[in-house]
């Protein structure tokens, strides 16, 4: 996998990497900032998302918007906020660069003289309508924070979504605006990638020049946090909501992201449950009709991760049903491991799925994005192919260990999400679960 | 250096572009194939366009289209459902089917050295579908169940509720997945007697993209679709949607589905739009980008930026073979459902006249569609998919290079003109899921037309 590329870092700390790619005359713009709902606190949630909002509504040297002269030259943008980063893109014509770099740069530089009570005021309400249409009024939606809130402790930093509670994102005010900006948008929090159609040497240059002049700061303050202690008894929850079939979620806590066994779960999901000829999916799905659909995933991040299982029931088939035949599946996955064929198959797949992936030079996932991944959390931009060696070269043993020693039934979160008003359907002694 | 941040940099003019050549040939038996080469990656990516969307479906059949393409993968030839994904697996390979209302498109990706092996099993699942009983009533089942989801997810209860009334007796008039009454009513026999009848060579285009030659992609798809013959004596003809006449426009009105308690309410308003041939399509599809067609639009910038009503709203027209859906959608807080329908109603009657497009706008309309219009031909899907337009619909060759210069040949007159003659606001179908309790008041007085309650389909 060549992905060659320049990298620089500029006296204020910014960290600079070019690949060129002349395929097509565009160029991706990618800014990651190492900042995410992670570097929230309780009672404060939601905030790392809200101030993403504001970073699209004008900074100081253009003040009428950060859409209109992008989409005016042509470009695609977006931006997102997970638990761990806030990044922020834009793919443009190659000869429109340093106009996505003068934006980009102002935004970085100087977002607060162009900061209202107005702007703050209509973005909140704009979160909090994102808030009920992903959430509050989609089957499930609530789901993933009833998740999160059993696997981590209140003042744990992965205890909430990155949307946050409805309260919390209504309390903002927006002098936490100011402050945030301080501590994490600072040219050293932040890695820029500039990916596509560019001479390195001009496309250095416009970085220098952007973005060279803006102020250090102080280092952000170290993140910390304790670890969640190891669970010693399964936790059983109950959800109800306005949906016609029960649903059932298992969680376990697992290696962080880049973390010994953190690839090999990837691939323990893969053998688990994706695709028709996927063990869970075979036998709850294909053969014995228990379920609609399943699905399992590694969510990797940084401070530790989650594995999870999710199984939709089929009219008429009870929880119960879905939870013995998944966790026999998982028993006899740690007892046998995988098979050969098995291995072939996850491996193709990981390798071919991170070539599809690299196939753009922009937007979330492509090269520009990638580079910047593997450069803000492991100061590494060059990881591609370890990164897929990763995968490459894991054993069948090590995913049969992996997978007896993070999925015990004894650790594990179950979530029953029920129809309203019918918790019989839940799994036995399931306790009412805690949504924000 | 010190940067001038007293103005922005100005970018380039619009650069210029070419659509890659596309290689076609027909098969001895009437299969189209076209290539193109795209060296960047070492994938091959391949697309069998078959013309055969819900439109397609029997009238009392809704679901028959969709049900045939989703069996194509459970098994064929000498293999079963899981063969077929197990072989599949092995080498990689990614598929997707689609099943949209004027076409069936499959799609399967793989690394270059697999691609003999790939376009192999595609063309057996495309040919030579075992249509198996169990595998037909397991797969009808799951789409069962999917119906009975769907009735939870407000997005889809306005989709299914807005296309039903707007085309009543109209093959557009139903979603691709059909309805629970229809799928409980088919059997495998109409299955294979339907796919014997439309899925023949002369009905498929396959469009091979990716990094090999022109003659190594053509010869891979001869390869893998060669002996496919029609069947004899069967009558293989498609309905024609472009020749219907569209149903009669009702006047205008508001029909709302309750849903105790919704956080939001989602929202369609819309009308019958236009057919993919019509020749105002590049002016449609300026008025549609300032009026609601990207996050700078008017719509969006009112509802959104100003009002803070929605995380998002936009406008559309889907063009088809036959007139397609004009389309308003966005999903509000509750409370200000009526206002949001007041704003958008005012928008689509400024932009007919009362407030016409300004300079300023158009240009940004015209450069959001021209100037990045490079990035849309980056990868070897995007490549393909670009070519399926040109199968689908009959488009010129030259249709992707000369779209910037038809685009920048259109003025503000013209985008007045089709928003006069193209947007109705007196023959607007409203449909809102939501609350009635708190919406139900608040629509007293819009002005357009009678109110009406349905019950979710």
């Amino acid at each position: 996998m060549n992905i060659p590329f320049v990298r620089h870092r500029l006296d204020n700390g910014l960290e600079v990497l070019i690949h060129a790619d002349q395929n097509c005359p565009i160029v991706a713009v990618n800014v990651w900032y190492h900042v995410g709902s992670k570097n929230e606190r309780p009672g404060r949630t939601g905030f790392a998302h809200l101030f993403e909002h504001l970073m699209f509504e004008g900074s100081q040297h253009y003040d009428k918007g950060f859409f209109h002269p992008l989409q005016a030259a042509g470009a695609l943008l977006n931006g997102s906020t997970n638990a761990d980063r806030t990044n922020y893109w834009e793919v443009v014509p190659s000869n429109a660069l340093e106009l996505a770099m003068w934006m980009e740069s102002d935004r970085m530089g100087y977002l607060l003289p162009a900061l209202t009570d107005a702007k703050f005021e209509n973005q909140r309400d704009v979160v909090l309508n994102e808030r009920r249409q992903q959430y509050e009024n989609r089957p499930y939606g609530l789901a993933g924070m009833a998740i999160v809130a059993a696997l981590y402790p209140p003042d744990h930093p992965y205890h909430w979504l990155t949307i946050g509670a409805a309260e919390d994102i209504t309390a903002a005010r927006i002098e936490d605006v100011r402050a945030f900006f301080q501590t994490y948008y600072r040219p050293r929090n932040a890695s820029l990638s500039i990916a596509g159609d560019v001479q390195p040497d001009q496309a250095l240059r416009l970085a220098e020049d952007y973005f060279g002049e803006l102020e250090a700061g102080e280092e952000p303050p170290p993140f910390t946090c304790t670890p969640p202690d190891v669970r010693t008894s399964e936790s059983r929850m109950v959800l109800e909501d306005r949906v016609e079939l029960p649903r059932l979620y298992l969680a376990w806590h697992s290696p962080a992201l880049f973390a010994a066994g953190d690839a090999e779960l990837d691939l323990v999901a893969e053998v688990l449950a994706s695709g028709k000829t996927s063990r869970l999916y075979r036998t709850l799905v294909f053969e014995q009709r228990l379920a609609t659909e399943v699905a399992a995933s590694q969510n990797s991040r940084e401070a530790g991760s989650f594995f999870q299982i999710v199984a939709t029931a089929a009219p008429g088939r009870s929880l119960t049903e879905l939870e013995r035949a998944i966790t026999e599946e998982i028993d006899r996955f740690i007892q046998g491991g995988p098979t050969a064929v098995e291995m072939e198959r996850c491996r193709a797949q990981a390798e071919s799925q991170f070539v599809y992936r690299l196939q753009t030079v922009g937007g979330f996932g492509g090269k520009g994005d990638q580079l910047n991944a593997y450069n803000v959390f492991l100061g590494e931009p060059d990881y591609f192919d370890r990164d897929l060696a990763r995968y490459r070269e894991a054993s069948s043993a090590a995913l049969q260990r992996a997978a007896a020693e993070y999925l015990r039934p004894e650790t594990r979160i179950v979530l029953s999400v029920v129809p309203k008003g019918r918790t019989a359907l839940a799994l036995e002694d399931a306790q009412p679960a805690v949504v924000a | 250096m010190a940067v001038d941040r007293t103005r922005l940099p100005e970018p380039g003019p619009p650069l210029s572009f070419n659509f890659p050549e596309v290689r076609r040939r027909t098969l001895a038996n009437g299969l189209r194939v076209c290539t193109i080469e795209h060296h960047e990656v070492p994938l091959v990516t391949c697309f069998v366009l078959m013309p055969i969307g819900s439109s397609q479906d029997p009238g009392h059949q809704p679901g028959l289209a969709a049900i045939t393409g989703d069996l194509l993968d459970e098994g064929s030839g000498d293999l079963d459902a899981l063969a077929v994904h197990e072989a599949l697996g092995r080498i990689g390979a990614h598929l997707d089917t689609e099943i949209g209302a004027d076409a069936t498109l499959l799609e399967l990706t793989t690394l270059e050295q697999y691609a003999p092996r790939a376009l192999e099993l595609l063309a057996s699942m495309v040919w030579n579908p075992r249509l198996d009983p169990r595998d037909f009533d397991r797969v009808r089942e799951l789409r069962l169940s999917r119906l009975v989801q769907l009735r939870d997810l407000p997005p889809a209860v306005a989709d299914r509720v807005f296309t039903q009334l707007l085309y009543p007796e109209h093959p557009y008039g139903h979603l691709p997945i059909g309805t629970e009454e229809a799928l409980r009513a088919l059997t495998i026999a109409d299955v294979t007697t339907f796919h014997r009848r439309v899925y023949t060579p002369k009905n498929a285009t396959v469009i091979a993209v990716g990094d090999a030659s022109h003659d190594r992609l053509a010869a891979l798809v001869a390869g893998a679709f060669g002996d496919w013959a029609s069947p004899e004596g069967v009558d293989t003809d498609l309905v024609d949607v472009a020749s219907l006449d569209a149903p009669p426009s009702p006047a205008g009105r508001v029909v709302t589905v309750h849903r105790t308690g919704a956080a939001q309410s989602e929202l369609r308003m819309g009308h019958i739009g236009l057919a993919r041939s019509t020749p105002d399509y590049h002016a449609l599809l300026v008025m549609n980008m300032i009026l609601g067609g990207q996050f700078v639009s008017r719509i969006n910038m009112n509802l959104r930026e100003e009002k803070g009503y929605t995380y998002g709203a936009r406008t559309s027209f889907e063009f088809r073979k036959g007139p397609g859906p004009f389309v308003f959608q966005t999903s509000v807080q509750s409370d200000v459902t009526a206002e949001a329908v007041r704003e958008v109603l005012a928008e689509i009657r400024a932009i007919r006249g009362g407030r016409p497009v300004t300079a300023a706008e158009l240009e940004l309309g015209r450069a959001a569609l021209t100037r990045g219009y490079p990035r849309n031909f980056e990868t070897a899907e995007q490549l393909g998919r670009a070519a399926v337009q040109l199968a689908l619909y009959g488009l010129p060759d030259d249709y992707f290079t000369t779209f910037v210069p038809r685009v920048l040949a259109i003025d503000e007159h013209d985008v007045t003109r089709v928003a006069e003659d193209h947007l109705a606001p007196e023959r607007l179908l409203t449909v809102i899921v939501g609350d009635r309790d708190k919406v139900g008041p608040t629509l007293e007085g819009l002005d357009l037309g009678e109110v009406s309650e349905v019950a979710i389909a």
